[in-house]
Order: C-alpha cells, then sequence, then structure tokens
C-alpha cells in the first residue's frame, strides 16, 4: 500500500496521535486526581471529584499502555533503549501509577478517615509523578541521551538516574504538570457540582498564564544554549533499520525544521497562546470551550515537541551515530504495514464506543447524588 | 561478558511479578462470564436477584481486578526495562500483538468496566447486559493475544533472521496468529481462568450455605459456578497442553522433563506416575511407571517414540555447532564481507545461530569455543528436572480434585440437595486455593520449562538481558516486594470483609444482615 518510507512516516504521526490521545483523556484524570487534595475539602467533595473521573480513567489509561505496546511493536530499539536506559524514572513512573487503579477502587470500600486520606494522598501523587516524569524524559531528548550499542546492537545506557534531573528537564517536567493541572481543573469546572467549579477557576487562572511562561522559558533555553542534532549522511527512508549505519553532527540548534518550514511558527504560537485562552474561556465560564482549548494546547505542545526532534526520536550525546531516528529505529516493512491495518480498524471503533460511554456518563455529578446512593459510588 | 547474577534476578523479577500478576487475571476472566451470564438470566427472568447477584459478585470483581490492572502495566514495561536485547531481538514480531492487545481487548475492557459499575441508573437493561457481556469478551481477547505472544516465545514461526538489522522479523503474520503452540494455550489458559472464576463463586457461596445465610442467593450462584464450573474443567483436561508438545524441540525438551524422561524409549512409552528425579545420574529413581501411556498421550500413537532427555542433548550440541559456523559467518557479514557467498552460507545455518548463542554463557569467543563449553551448552539445553516433574503432578492433582468437586457440586445441585450435603458443602469451600495452585504450577512448568530459552531455539535467556547492574535489579525486586506485599494484605482484607458482608454489601434492604432473625426472601 505505502513503500517503507511513508509508512515509517505514518508511523511517526500514529505514535504522536497515541500521546496525544494518551495526555488528552488520561491527562484529565491525573490533572483532576492531582488537585484531589486541593480542591476537596471535604470527603464528599473529594467522592464528587473522583466520581467525574471514575467511569473513564481506566479506559483513559488504555491510550498509555497502548502507546506502550505501540512503542514495541512500531519503534522496538526505541521501546528498548528507552525503557531500559531511563530504567528507574520508568520504575519510579509504574511504582506511582500503581496507587490509581487501587485508590479510586478501594479508597471507598472503607469509611475510615484516615484509610481514605492515605489513598487521596496515593492518588495525588499517583498523577503528580508520572506527569512529571514524563516532562523531564522530553526535555532530556533535546539535550541527547548517554547511549550506544555494541556490535550486536545491544543498547548500553551509560548516565545515571540524577542526571536526568537538570535544570531544563526540570522545567520541561513543571511544563508538563502545569498542562495537565490545567486540563484537570477545567475538566472538574465542566463536570463536578457544588463549589468545585468555581474553587478550581483560581487554578486555571493560575496554571494558564504559567504554562505560558514555562513554555517560553524552556523554548527560548533551547534556542540560545542547546545545540541541536542533524542525520549528516544521506537519509535512505527505505534501507533496513540499522542506527549504525548514518552519521550525526551536533549543530549550533534544535530549530532547522522552523527555518526549513516557517509555517511550523504556528505551533509554538499555538502552545503558548491556548492556556492564555483557557484561562480566559474558563474565566468567562465558558467550561466546554475551556476544555477544547486546553485539549488544543496539549496537541499542539506534544506536535511542537516531536516536529522540533524531527527525524530524531532519541538523539545520543555521547555515541552521535547511535541516535535513534523514524527513519532506523522501526519495524520492518510488513510489521508497520500490518500494524497500520489495525490501527485504521480499531481506532475508529475505539474513538465511537469512548464517545458513548462519555455521552452515557455525562452530566454533573452533585455532593448530594453521591449522599443519597453511597454505595452505587467510589 | 553478562554477569550470570543479572540474568538470575532479571530472572527472578520477571518471575515474581509475572506470577503476581497471575494471581488475579485468571479471576478476571472467569469471573467476567459469570457476571454475564447472571445479567443474562436477570433480563431474561426479571428477576431482583439476579441483578443483586451480578453487583455483589461484581463488588468482588472489582476489588480483585483493579490489582490486576496495577500489575499489568508492570508486564508491559518489563520487557523494556529488564529485558532490552529481548525486546529489540523479537520487538518486530512480539511487539505487534501487546500492541493488538491494547487496541483490541484493554480499550474494551476498560472503557466498558466503567460503565458496568456506574452505568446501572444510566443504561437500560439491554445495554448494560451488553457491556458485561464487552467486558468478558475484551478480557478473554486480552489473553487471546497475550497467549499468542506466549505461544511464539514457546515455538517461533513465521519469522527469519535479518543480520542487517540483527533481529528476528516477521515474514508471516498469519503464521504467528495460528500458531498452534499459541491456539491450545489460549484453550487451556482461558478455560483455567473459567474454574477460577467458578470455584470462586462456587466455595464462597457453600460458606453462606454452611452458615445458613442468604440461602436463595446462595444457592442460585452455587448452581451456576458448579454448571459453568463443570464445563470449563473438563474443558481444561481434554483440552489440556498435551498437544502442543508435538511441535519444536522445547516442547519436547518440556515434556522430557515433566515426565522425567531420561532415555528415549520404544514406542509407546511408558508414563511416570511418581517418582524422584535425579538430575547429576539422569536417572529416576522408585518410579512407577504406567506402561503405554505416555506415548499415547504425547504422540496420539502407539509407533512413535518419545526422545529422552540424553538422546535430547545430543540432537542440541548437533546444533550447537553448526550455531558456532553461524555465528562465524554472522560476524563476517556485520564486518564488510557481505559477499553472496557468505550470505548463502549463513542462510543454510542461521536456524542454529540461537545455539550458538548458547555458547555466549561459556565464553566471549563463540567461534573458538573448546570441547567443554559445547559440552556445558548442550548440558544447559535441560532445564532443572525436579521442579518441572513435581510442579506438573501438583498441577494434575488439584485438576483432577477440583474436577470431582465440580461434578459432585452439579450433581447435588441437579437433585436439589446441594445446601443440604454438608460435606459437598466443606469440600467446596476447603478446593478454594485449588484453582490458584494449578495455574502457578502450570506457569512455572510453561515458562520454566522453556529454560535457557527466551525465545525457544532462537534467544538464550542469558543474552536477552538489559544492560543494568546487580544493584538496580536488588532495588527494584525490593521495590516490587515491599510494593506487592502492601498491596495483596490490602486486597486480601478487603476481598474477606465484603465476602463476610455478603450481599447485604449492596445495602438493598433484602439481605441477612440487614433484616435479622428473618429468613430473606428473595
Amino acid at each position: 500500500m505505502f513503500d517503507y518510507e511513508t509508512l515509517r512516516l505514518v508511523w511517526w504521526l500514529l505514535v504522536g496521535v497515541l500521546l496525544i490521545g494518551f495526555a488528552i483523556t488520561d491527562g484529565f484524570d491525573l490533572g483532576a486526581a492531582m488537585l484531589l487534595p486541593i480542591l476537596g475539602k471535604t470527603d464528599i467533595e473529594r467522592r464528587v471529584i473522583i466520581n467525574t473521573i471514575a467511569p473513564h480513567w481506566d479506559g483513559n489509561q488504555v491510550w498509555f499502555v497502548t502507546a506502550g505496546g505501540a512503542l514495541f511493536a512500531a519503534w522496538p530499539l526505541v521501546y528498548a533503549t528507552a525503557f531500559s536506559g531511563f530504567y528507574w524514572a520508568m520504575l519510579l513512573v509504574l511504582f506511582a501509577l500503581f496507587f490509581r487503579p487501587i485508590g479510586f477502587e478501594y479508597r471507598s470500600k472503607m469509611p475510615g478517615k484516615r484509610w481514605r486520606s492515605n489513598w487521596d494522598l496515593g492518588l495525588c501523587l499517583g498523577s503528580f509523578v508520572p506527569a512529571l516524569v514524563f516532562g523531564v524524559a522530553f526535555g532530556n531528548l533535546f539535550l541527547g541521551v548517554p547511549f550506544s550499542f555494541d556490535e550486536f546492537t545491544r543498547p548500553i545506557y551509560t548516565g545515571s538516574f540524577w542526571a536526568l534531573l537538570n535544570p531544563f528537564a526540570l522545567i520541561c517536567g513543571l511544563a508538563s504538570v502545569t498542562m495537565l493541572v490545567l486540563h484537570g481543573a477545567v475538566w472538574l469546572q465542566m463536570r463536578a457540582g457544588g463549589d468545585i467549579k468555581h474553587r478550581a477557576t483560581a487554578i486555571t487562572l493560575l496554571t494558564g498564564p504559567l504554562l505560558s511562561v514555562l513554555l517560553i522559558i524552556a523554548g527560548a533555553w533551547l534556542l540560545t544554549s542547546i545545540p541541536g542534532y542533524e542525520i549528516s549522511s544521506a537519509v535512505i527512508g527505505d534501507a533496513s533499520s540499522n542506527p549504525l549505519s548514518k552519521s550525526v553532527v551536533r549543530i549550533d540548534s534544535w530549530f532547522v525544521n522552523f527555518s526549513l518550514y516557517p509555517e511550523l511558527w504556528l505551533l509554538p504560537l499555538l502552545a503558548v497562546v491556548l492556556p492564555l485562552v483557557t484561562s480566559l474561556l474558563s474565566r468567562a465560564t465558558l467550561y466546554g470551550w475551556a476544555f477544547l482549548s486546553s485539549a488544543l494546547a496539549i496537541t499542539a505542545i506534544i506536535l511542537l515537541a516531536g516536529t522540533t526532534l524531527f527525524p530524531f526520536l532519541m538523539p545520543s550525546s555521547t555515541d552521535l551515530a547511535s541516535s535513534l531516528t523514524l527513519w532506523d529505529a522501526t519495524s520492518s516493512k510488513l510489521t508497520l504495514e500490518i500494524m497500520l491495518w489495525v490501527v485504521i480498524f480499531f481506532v475508529p471503533l475505539i474513538l465511537a464506543y469512548t464517545v458513548w460511554s462519555y455521552y452515557k456518563m455525562w452530566g454533573r455529578v452533585e455532593p448530594e447524588a453521591i449522599e443519597n446512593n453511597s454505595v452505587s459510588f467510589y | 561478558m553478562v554477569s550470570e547474577t543479572v540474568v538470575e534476578l532479571s530472572r527472578i523479577q520477571f518471575a515474581m511479578t509475572a506470577l503476581y500478576h497471575f494471581l488475579f487475571v485468571p479471576l478476571t476472566l472467569g469471573l467476567s462470564f459469570m457476571l454475564a451470564i447472571m445479567e443474562s438470566v436477570y433480563v431474561m427472568t426479571n428477576k431482583q436477584v439476579y441483578k443483586d447477584m451480578t453487583r455483589f459478585w461484581g463488588k468482588l470483581f472489582g476489588i480483585n481486578f483493579a490489582l490486576g490492572v496495577t500489575t499489568g502495566l508492570t508486564m508491559e514495561f518489563q520487557f523494556g526495562t529488564n529485558w532490552a536485547y529481548y525486546s529489540h531481538y523479537v520487538g518486530d514480531v512480539f511487539g505487534a500483538p501487546l500492541a493488538i492487545e491494547g487496541l483490541m481487548a484493554f480499550f474494551l475492557e476498560s472503557t466498558f468496566i466503567g460503565l458496568f459499575f456506574f452505568g446501572w441508573d444510566r443504561l437500560s437493561r439491554v445495554q448494560h447486559l451488553s457491556v458485561t457481556w464487552l467486558v468478558a469478551i475484551g478480557s478473554n481477547f486480552s489473553a487471546l493475544w497475550i497467549l499468542i505472544a506466549n505461544g511464539w516465545m514457546q515455538n517461533p514461526v513465521g519469522a527469519y533472521f535479518n543480520f542487517e538489522t540483527m533481529r528476528m522479523e516477521m515474514d508471516s503474520f498469519t503464521e504467528v496468529i495460528f500458531n498452534p503452540v499459541a491456539q491450545v494455550k489460549f484453550v487451556h489458559t482461558v478455560s483455567a481462568g473459567y474454574v477460577t472464576g467458578a470455584m470462586f463463586v462456587l466455595s464462597i457461596s457453600a460458606y453462606y450455605l454452611l452458615r445458613n445465610k442468604d440461602v436463595g442467593f446462595a444457592r442460585r450462584s452455587f448452581a451456576i459456578a458448579s454448571a459453568f464450573g463443570l464445563a470449563s474443567i473438563i474443558s481444561v483436561i481434554i483440552l489440556g497442553d498435551e498437544s502442543g508438545y508435538e511441535v519444536g524441540d522445547v516442547q519436547k525438551v518440556k515434556l522430557a522433563a515433566i515426565e522425567a524422561e531420561w532415555e528415549t524409549h520404544p514406542a509407546p512409552a511408558a508414563f511416570t506416575v511418581i517418582g524422584l528425579p535425579n538430575q547429576e545420574n539422569q536417572t529416576t529413581d522408585y518410579a512407577l511407571r504406567i506402561p503405554y501411556l505416555l506415548g499415547i498421550i504425547a504422540t496420539r500413537s502407539i509407533d512413535t517414540p518419545v526422545p529422552g532427555i540424553k538422546d535430547l542433548i545430543i540432537a542440541s550440541e548437533v546444533r550447537i555447532r553448526s550455531g558456532i559456523v553461524a555465528y562465524g559467518l554472522l560476524q563476517k557479514l556485520r564486518t564488510g564481507e557481505d559477499t553472496p557467498e557468505n550470505r548463502e552460507a549463513f542462510n543454510a545455518v542461521s536456524d542454529d545461530l540461537g545455539y550458538g548463542l548458547l555458547l555466549k554463557r561459556f565464553t566471549e569467543n563463540v567461534v573458538d569455543a573448546t570441547e567443554e563449553q559445547i559440552q556445558a551448552a548442550a548440558n544447559s539445553t535441560i532445564p532443572k528436572v525436579a521442579p518441572i516433574f513435581w510442579s506438573f503432578r501438583v498441577m494434575v492433582a488439584s485438576g483432577v480434585a477440583m474436577l470431582f468437586t465440580f461434578a459432585a457440586a452439579f450433581y447435588f445441585t441437579a437433585r436439589r440437595r446441594e445446601h443440604k450435603t454438608p460435606w459437598l458443602l466443606k469440600l467446596s469451600l476447603f478446593c478454594l486455593p485449588l484453582p490458584w495452585v494449578a495455574i502457578e504450577t502450570g506457569w512455572f512448568i510453561a515458562e520454566f520449562g522453556r529454560q535457557p530459552w527466551a525465545i525457544g531455539e532462537i534467544l538464550p535467556t542469558y543474552v536477552a538481558t538489559s544492560h543494568l547492574s546487580e544493584m538496580d535489579l536488588w532495588m527494584s525486586i525490593a521495590g516490587f516486594a515491599s510494593l506487592y506485599s502492601v498491596f495483596l494484605v490490602i486486597e486480601v482484607y478487603l476481598m474477606v470483609k465484603y465476602i463476610r458482608k455478603g450481599p447485604s454489601a449492596l445495602e438493598t434492604g433484602r439481605y441477612h444482615s440487614e433484616q435479622k432473625g428473618e429468613l430473606q426472601h428473595v
């Protein structure tokens, strides 16, 4: 159907779609859970927050699981190198995520005050840590990751966990947390009853501008003092996936793609403006529009990160040629083709029943409903 | 060279997290179908008790499901974190079923589980019933794809080695899907899951009946469990794993280990019921044998011999020598001597490359391996026999005990006497741990019996790990062990608490502890 080169490009877009799907859907429940102790003053209010996301968080999290599976299937070298290289960062995400499924399910199973506040803490940290680490990981991609391959393409990572926590990456991590908190806050404005929606306005007014500022700082830092990477040999889009067959050089900045295609500057513009628009819409109590705007902001930010790195997926700082790009880290043509058909068939189906599930559960979750019908809710 | 300790620790971590994950999965598989059956009866008969049953067993299902989701995340991550070389080497084939599992199964199951719990008042009866069925179908699809992936580890078909990318690449997706080992495993494993769900409901219902609590509710649950359980255990036993053993050397080795069959006996081979396998002398002491039986089970014939361990080691040695040649040619191809002659020579022996890689454990320089190293590698193709031998017998004994229990439960239920048969109720209650004993030993046989291979005859476990330190692994094992222990304590605590409450936990006002002194009418 497609040649190998096109398939590789299509899969770069598809992984992007999965990451955006993850950030938009799971993003609001991560954000809402981070806000749990802040916006929920009483147990009933906390239950309101949890029950706005209770029917959906599990389905949302599958975007993340599937993105992991798609990495494995489409970019096995990225999956292998990133997951083993970022070993402790990945385990930290994993250990944090553990507290979400059981936190949601077990919190309401016992009435004790300490029992519930412990799970609230678990839900909050279990959502905060992944949001932070994902941003930090993305930040480190721009800096380059210290890894190389031996003669049998075994990935060898030579950095440490602590080196990941550098100032630039931490700003990216902070931006990621802010982005999801904003998204979670507008979700709660749209779905939570009682006082929560008013209280959430303070959060959206703070996090919208903060996100824009963090993005500007990260962008300026990237533009002025972080070297970029470029493939210096000819790019052969349909060659076998062997990262070591190319050569890579460091160049002044990551913004080559932007000078080649100036229309790409639209992305950073949207990424900075949309969070502000979100705050304004939220203040104007146009909650549905605010949520849409926040979702678009997330899309713009992820596309911005992806296109800036393009065609790199994971540059190596210690052995430039080992850098993984979308041309040489993919699966075979056959696997990409089969998986493309699978995606074409299933993703529309998934979107259809996901929309149906939201449609069926739509409406504000009111505190009275939970008080009157305690056993049916989380 | 890779440190043996890192390999051992990585294996321990994987085994630990996989066996733990598999405490929850089978119950999800079985209970989701039982919920769908109960709710179907509710929709057809419109009797409230069946809705209550769906909701109460659904609560227990939820407590179990949460830990299934939690620990499933680990499995999705762990190939990359701890088995990076494996992920690179076979990701082209192995990654696909995992990604399809996400798209086809997890989305379905996880989207509708939310509607199952929270949609009772928002969906019509038929809509809710459809949701429950979709959860059950989703969890079974998930088992299908994970077992296609696992079946490929046991019997890797539909793929070839590409020296340019230094990995296995898929050449036939249909062969991967219709892998006979995968199909047999799927049926065997999901049926084992149904048995687990059925035994769970049967035992707990028996507990209510023994205490004369919520009798109507418990009898209906007991009846559904006994019928569903009997059908499932028969399916587990009849469609058992053994027909897969005809395929591939790994399965032959596993079969020989299960039977502690050291020598190749003339067909049809005898079946060793019990004995003491002695790996050092390669004998089985005090063996009790039934003539002909093994040959008939393993080969479905009376004239095909079942190869013994000693002969399998000799066969491996031949392939290791050929693997050395393959390894040498691969090195040439990778270092610029990419001539048509070398390619042709390599293609002729590339199937044995994995056997060459077995030597990596014994020498850095595979091409110049000594006779002792080749012998050591050949001996390493046989896993430790005694653990497999004994696990198999424990699994089968548990299965037979459950077959008897379900058959008795079904018989007495059909005669409407099950609630007045205390020995049956006690037996059902005490059988509660058996499905878990059987499935955990079953997984152990399947995976430990695959050693020394991560991917049968393709990739030795020894070379499949990530580049990690012993410290990394000690700390991550400690992390998993402590978190998982805490979670298990909490889960069991909540489970017991809700089981004790029984259907009264629904607070409908219709059940035992809500109306003391009265017999409930349902």
